[in-house]
């Protein structure tokens, strides 16, 4: 480990950190930023689908080499953050920086998927990618969980289940008084709905009507320890955020374009808000990962942090493949 | 500017290491066998309360609610309406934060026999962030009235402390720490509740541990004996009730109290101080976590960020001597 001059400026962070540094990365992440205004909707979707997965290889890189992450529910995950910081929603790092009180805002519920979050801001240009190499070294900004006092893009500080769809609520009643238009979401783990604060939220959103508020779910069927429905299960999970005064849309969670639809149809036309069932896969896309508990919190070692890049960089190459053959 | 993050201070090489958890959950598990009463109740920490094993051999009276900490505690206090022992195990930080109003409400005020077990205390999740730390409890749990508060700083001491648990009628908080500790306590050595146990003899000053620092404060008193200051040592397992009389002698007998915890100095420190105060002032300093979220960091380079390596309870010690 070598120790990290202070990042200049603040590169997003609160404070310049002075830490010890991770092991660099085969090689740095592309700060793709935002989907260019104008593209076709092909072109978002190679744009997305190459950001997500440029995320995924360096975030697998920063678990192994910090020896602590939570890959699985990073990997099922980062389609979703991915589309909505570099596409869905209004903003950028300048109107973060400016705290633009027209921004969209974001809430990182399942605040364990820090690393995809940390990585997602970095290709977006939000932070500096070199910034991911202090992950959880000591006096580093980017500690486990998400902290607003240390990251200017991160809304609020997560990391206990269950609390930022009331946080989320809050900021849509916030819009609302201000008479603006900005949309809020929120991203939630499957497992983390078993906490009964987010039951009293959908209560409170169902019955404040706050159309402009968009609830996305981690469908991946698995928490901790074991699966979802071995633990207490959450089924009939659509008819009960029906029941509670939701506009349920279900989408493959791991599919950009997907997800691009669901958020095409926010405000939904009845004034309820949206809650997106997105069904996802633990570990996706890589192999080994998929579907398997073991993964919430696992470590790969230098093997299998290879074998990720491999999968990762075939999906690359097919990108670039079907973008030669639309072009 | 140069960046200074040093390393965590080594501890001496010889020294083999424990996870108190597997020392809880083979006595959980011991004590279940003996017990048909206890059960444990859990929220998606089987496996961080190390309880796999448990599992399998006590499906019926495993109870995972799923990530539901207020369900889970209140649960608690309904099985034990029930004649039931339930043992509510979850890491320390979302068991005492997250349910406080069912551990002051439906436990400790309603005098239920729940056995909180809080997992992973203190900063044992250090570089996760302070959401995920545990420094908060002792000072939140001291304030209620007819709870037992209890650190073991062993594995030993975390076996004893959990059979005396399942026996005891009445709520009980006990902190299973995860960072490596090694066996600090004699073989003969009986766990007392609400008793202080003199690890080390000395009139010069007093150190006061609990958990996870009594092993850092009979190292930082080897490193004063070898300039002349004979330190007394005093392991705290139990907070609540505080051994009042372990305090006042030291006061008395010693020229000042440091008190180390992996918690707010608002726990150990605050109870020593005010016991002080009341009935023999002397000086008192208290190492720990105040009034700040910590950085981020591992458990064992937080404690020594945080002037409890060896050498900094020493050199605070050294302070009170003049
Ligand atoms: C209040 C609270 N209780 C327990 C935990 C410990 N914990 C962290 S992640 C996790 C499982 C989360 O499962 P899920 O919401 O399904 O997330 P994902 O599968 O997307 O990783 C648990 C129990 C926590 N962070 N907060
Ligand atoms: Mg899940």
């Amino acid at each position: 480990m070598s120790t990290l001059a202070p990042l200049e400026k603040n590169a997003g962070l609160v404070h310049a950190v002075e830490t010890t540094l991770l092991a660099a990365p085969d090689r740095e992440i592309e700060v793709l930023g935002r989907v260019p205004a104008g593209a076709s909707r092909a072109e978002a979707v190679a744009h997305l689908r190459r950001a997500a997965t440029e995320v995924r290889r360096r975030a697998v890189q920063t678990v192994g080499a910090a020896g602590a992450g939570h890959i699985g529910g990073e990997f099922s995950i980062t389609d979703a953050l991915v589309t909505l910081y570099l596409s869905v929603m209004n903003i950028s790092p300048a109107q973060v920086e400016e705290r633009d009180p027209e921004r969209d805002r974001i809430v990182l519920s399942k605040g364990h998927a820090a690393n995809a979050l940390y990585t997602t801001l970095a290709v977006g240009g939000y932070i500096a990618p070199e910034a991911l190499r202090t992950f959880l070294q000591p006096t580093s900004m980017l500690n486990g969980h998400p902290a607003r006092t240390k990251i200017h893009a991160v809304e609020a500080s997560t990391g206990p289940l269950g609390h930022g769809l009331p946080i989320a609520v809050g900021m849509a009643l916030a819009a609302r008084l201000d008479g603006s238009d900005r949309r809020t979401f929120v991203l939630l783990g499957d497992g983390e709905l078993q906490e009964g604060s987010n039951w009293e939220a959908f209560m409170t959103a169902g019955h404040q009507r706050l159309d402009r508020l968009v609830a996305l779910v981690d469908r991946n069927r698995l928490q901790q320890g074991a699966r979802v429905a071995d633990t207490n299960d959450l089924e009939p999970l659509a008819d009960k955020l029906r029941a509670f005064g939701w506009e349920v849309v279900e989408v493959d969670g791991n599919d950009v374009g997907a997800l691009l639809d669901a958020y095409a149809g926010v405000p939904a036309a009845s004034g309820k808000p949206t809650f997106v069932l997105a069904h996802t896969d633990k570990g996706f896309p890589v192999s080994y990962m998929r579907d398997d508990v073991a993964w919430h919190h696992k470590v790969p070692s230098a093997e299998q942090v290879a074998q990720a890049l491999t999968e990762l960089d075939a999906v690359l190459a097919s990108i670039d493949t079907e973008e030669e053959v639309t072009s | 500017m140069t960046s200074t993050v040093p390393a965590a201070e080594a501890a001496p090489a010889e020294r083999t290491l424990f996870d108190c958890r597997d020392s809880w959950a083979a006595t959980i598990a011991e004590v279940a066998r003996a017990d048909e009463r206890v059960v444990v109740v859990v929220n998606d920490s089987v496996g961080s309360s190390k309880l796999g094993g448990f599992q399998k051999e006590f499906p019926q009276r495993t109870i995972n609610v799923g990530i539901a900490e207020q369900d889970m505690v209140g649960i608690g206090a309904g099985l034990a309406n029930g004649g039931k022992v339930p043992f509510v195990s979850a890491a320390g930080c979302f068991l005492t934060a997250r349910a406080m109003e069912q551990i002051k409400a439906d436990v400790v005020y309603s005098q239920y026999n729940v056995k909180l077990i809080g997992q992973s205390p203190g900063v044992a999740y250090g570089d996760l962030g302070p959401t995920h730390h545990s420094i908060e409890d002792f000072s939140w749990l001291r304030t209620l009235p007819g709870i037992t508060i209890v650190a073991p700083s062993d594995p030993d001491e975390t076996a004893q402390v959990v059979r005396w648990a399942a026996e005891h009628d009445g709520p009980v908080y006990v902190r299973v720490s995860r960072m490596g500790v090694p066996a600090v306590h004699a073989e003969d050595y009986t766990f007392v509740p609400g008793r202080a146990v003199t690890l080390r003899e000395g009139d010069d000053v007093t150190l006061v541990a609990t958990g996870t620092t009594v092993v850092r404060a009979l190292d930082a008193a080897d490193l004063l004996a070898a300039d002349g200051v004979a330190a007394r040592v005093l392991a705290m397992p139990t907070i609540k009730p505080l051994d009042d009389d372990a305090v006042i002698a030291a006061a008395r007998e010693t020229r000042g109290i440091v008190t180390i915890e992996e918690a707010m100095v608002t726990g150990l420190g605050g109870a020593v101080a005010q016991v002080v105060v009341e009935n023999h002032p002397a000086p008192v300093r208290s190492l720990g976590f105040r009034d700040e979220f910590a950085v981020t960091g591992s458990a064992e380079w937080l404690l020594d960020h945080h002037g409890m390596s060896p050498s900094g309870i020493a050199t605070t010690a050294q302070t009170l001597l003049g």
